[in-house]
């Protein structure tokens, strides 16, 4: 023990001399990169999640510019051009069962079943998130007044809640997306919940406690930015639950009504001629399938992009 | 004179001890165990004067840490009171202006930095949440970074994850002295880190202390490393001060048993002092129901009847030079340490 105390007790030699004070210390010749260019950094090496993220944007582009894109009025009916094979008089995707064209509708329903898609989840991320973070960060009875609440809503199946929802308030596409809304806002409250809760628990939090932060300021800055992830990355994944159960409810009757094109609309309505024209009756189940499956892919990209250990 | 507990309205101030802890009480309520609770910290009373250090060592699970939190209000107190340079927290100053004063540095400088907040902004922080505009705060932590080693234009626009251990704790030491205190308590600052770097750290500790007329409260469980760098020991046990010196008293003739066997605990580097046997044998009691009498007689070798029943106190600090221990016996026990 004395050897020790040699080592470390003699008295320490002028400071500028160590690496201690005096000396600057040069780290090695790394890039800076903050948290999130190296999440872009990550994305941008990795083409399978850039390649699903094209086709989102293209499905999204295509949706949003569908006047411009629809060679027909999506409304426009005909006794004779019912049910028509592709190609059929200009009609590239064929017709459905009023003798409408097909890739007009597809265009236009995909507005509808996007809005479906992306709104709830935009809705339930805020308050969900908000409700998780406060029931996080204040822990205590606030946490377990939250998120018992929050337990309510889990007693039940996310399409059965959506669709007792929607059915209770009736039809219409603003009841449908205020159905999904509340069906999404507990999952995101958890989530939210619980990286909060990791996040109060780091000696960081009651530094800035210690540096005379009040609990609004430590949430903004120092809560918020480690929470925005996991909360981004379950959002995007419940962007493609969302347009699935968006077209769920319109198949059942109760999102959209007809005749507003909507994928999940034209699916049920199309699904009795499925033995006439089969390839046409699929196109909006091939639509929902295709856009739900490119939203997780993105969606799984983007975990694992920002699954950086630090 | 250094007058550890007068008569409540007359202490501290011009040429008083900086902080006082007044009876300090922390009791954790332990849901199962039907209304009992861990007695973190259990009535204790200390002061430190302006410019020392004051080194406080303990097992782990002692109640350092939550002492350490007690004296920034960052866990509120049960009972007893805080004066800081002659005034009541709380009752003549607010928390707030505790805290502008008082720092802490934590040992986990890995979890005591925002991972998404680089290095700059993490240490203008303080200055801004104190009412500093934010060129001025920028500023502030540029000063306080190259005070404490790191260059500002390399490491400031750096996260975390790209600092070593090192460098990270420097950052925290950084982010404690920005706000500009006159007390900063180091809750065992280089537990986590190299042999090497940890006397560096060390060495930058006391350069600042020197350059910035800081007073530390240092906390560890490494003996060593809290004789190299304290003026005066608090030995704590299960929640209570079991011995409190000057440094050289204390380990040259520790008068508790349990100072004592702290200190022949610790390996020594010489292979003829080595034992085989270690000087204090398994954990301490449960701080739930903390024996009766002394608390340490369940592992004390020199028990006597009386330490199971009554409970020794701590006889009052009487000046710079007093050493006092909260032992029945420790008049009796031989006071200097063979291996010394």
């Amino acid at each position: 023990m004395a050897e020790i105390n040699e080592l470390i007790v003699s008295e320490p030699p002028p400071l500028a001399d160590r690496a201690g004070v005096g000396a600057k210390q040069t780290p090695p010749p790394t890039r800076v990169r903050g948290y999130w260019r190296s999440v872009g950094f990550r994305l941008r090496h990795d083409p399978a999640t850039l390649a699903f993220a094209a086709i989102v944007l293209l499905i999204v582009l295509a949706a949003l510019l569908a006047p411009a894109l629809a060679p027909f009025d999506p409304y426009k009916e005909s006794i004779i051009g019912r049910l028509k094979p592709f190609g059929w008089r200009g009609h590239l995707l064929g017709t459905d069962e009023l003798g409408r064209d097909m890739l007009s509708r597809l265009l236009y329903g995909g507005r509808v079943s996007l809005l479906m898609g992306v709104l709830p989840v935009l809705i339930a991320t805020l308050i969900g998130g908000l409700l998780g973070v406060v029931a996080g960060f204040l822990g205590g009875r606030t946490n377990t007044a939250i998120m018992r609440m929050m337990d309510v809503f889990y007693a039940f199946p996310s399409v059965l809640l959506a669709v007792a929802i929607a059915g209770a308030m009736g039809g219409g596409m603003a009841n449908g997306m205020l159905a999904l809304s509340l069906v999404f806002i507990p999952p995101m409250c958890r989530v939210a919940e619980t990286a909060t809760t990791q996040v109060r628990a780091l000696d960081f939090i009651e530094a800035a406690r210690a540096s005379g932060a009040g609990t609004l300021t430590i949430i903004r800055y120092h809560v918020l930015g480690n929470v925005l992830g996991p909360v981004l990355i379950y959002a995007s994944s419940l962007v493609s639950v969302s347009v699935l159960l968006a077209s769920g409810l319109s198949f059942l009757g109760l999102g959209v009504r007809p005749p507003v094109p909507d994928w999940g609309l034209m699916l049920s309505t199309l699904r009795q001629s499925i033995y006439v024209v089969p390839y046409v009756c699929a196109l909006p189940g091939a639509a929902i399938f295709v856009t739900s499956i490119c939203f997780n892919l993105v969606s799984d990209g983007l975990r694992s992009a920002m699954d950086v250990r630090m | 004179m250094d007058p550890l507990a007068p008569a409540p309205r007359d202490r501290g101030g011009p040429g008083g001890p900086l902080l006082i802890a007044c009876d300090l009480k922390k009791h954790f309520p332990v849901r199962s165990s039907g209304g009992k609770s861990v007695q973190a910290v259990d009535g204790i009373s200390f002061s430190v004067r302006e410019g020392e250090t004051l080194g406080i060592v303990g097992e782990s699970g002692c109640g350092k840490s939550t002492l350490a939190r007690l004296l920034l209000h960052l866990i509120v107190p049960d009972a007893g009171e805080l004066v800081f340079d002659g005034t009541t927290v709380r009752d003549d100053i607010t928390v707030g202006a505790l805290r502008r004063q008082v720092q802490i540095v934590f040992q986990d400088s890995y979890s005591s930095l925002n991972p998404r907040m680089p290095i700059r902004d993490t240490v203008a922080f303080g200055p801004f949440v104190q009412g500093k505009p934010k060129g001025e705060a920028r500023r502030i932590a540029r000063d306080t970074l190259a005070r404490v080693g790191l260059d500002p234009d390399l490491f400031g626009p750096r996260y975390p994850h790209e600092l070593s251990g090192g460098q990270k704790q420097r950052v925290n030491i950084a982010r404690a002295l920005a706000t500009g205190p006159r007390m900063v308590i180091l809750d065992e600052p280089v537990s986590a880190l190299d042999k090497s770097i940890e006397a560096q750290v060390l060495n930058l500790l006391r350069a600042l202390k020197r350059q910035l007329n800081l007073t530390y409260v240092f906390i560890s469980h490494d003996l060593n490393v809290v004789r190299y760098l304290s003026d005066r020991v608090l030995v704590m046990y299960l929640g209570r001060v079991v011995e409190l010196g000057r440094v050289e008293a204390i380990y040259t003739r520790p008068a508790h048993p349990y100072t004592r066997a702290l200190l022949a605990s610790q390996p020594s580097m010489n292979p003829v002092r080595r034992i085989e046997e270690p000087p204090i044998t398994g954990d301490p009691p449960n701080p739930i129901a903390p024996p009766a009498g002394c608390r340490f007689h369940t592992r004390c070798p020199f028990a006597e009847p009386v330490c199971m029943t009554v409970d020794p106190p701590l006889p009052p600090w009487l000046g710079p030079q007093s050493h006092i221990a909260a032992c029945h016996l420790s008049d009796r026990l031989p006071r200097r340490i063979s291996h010394e």
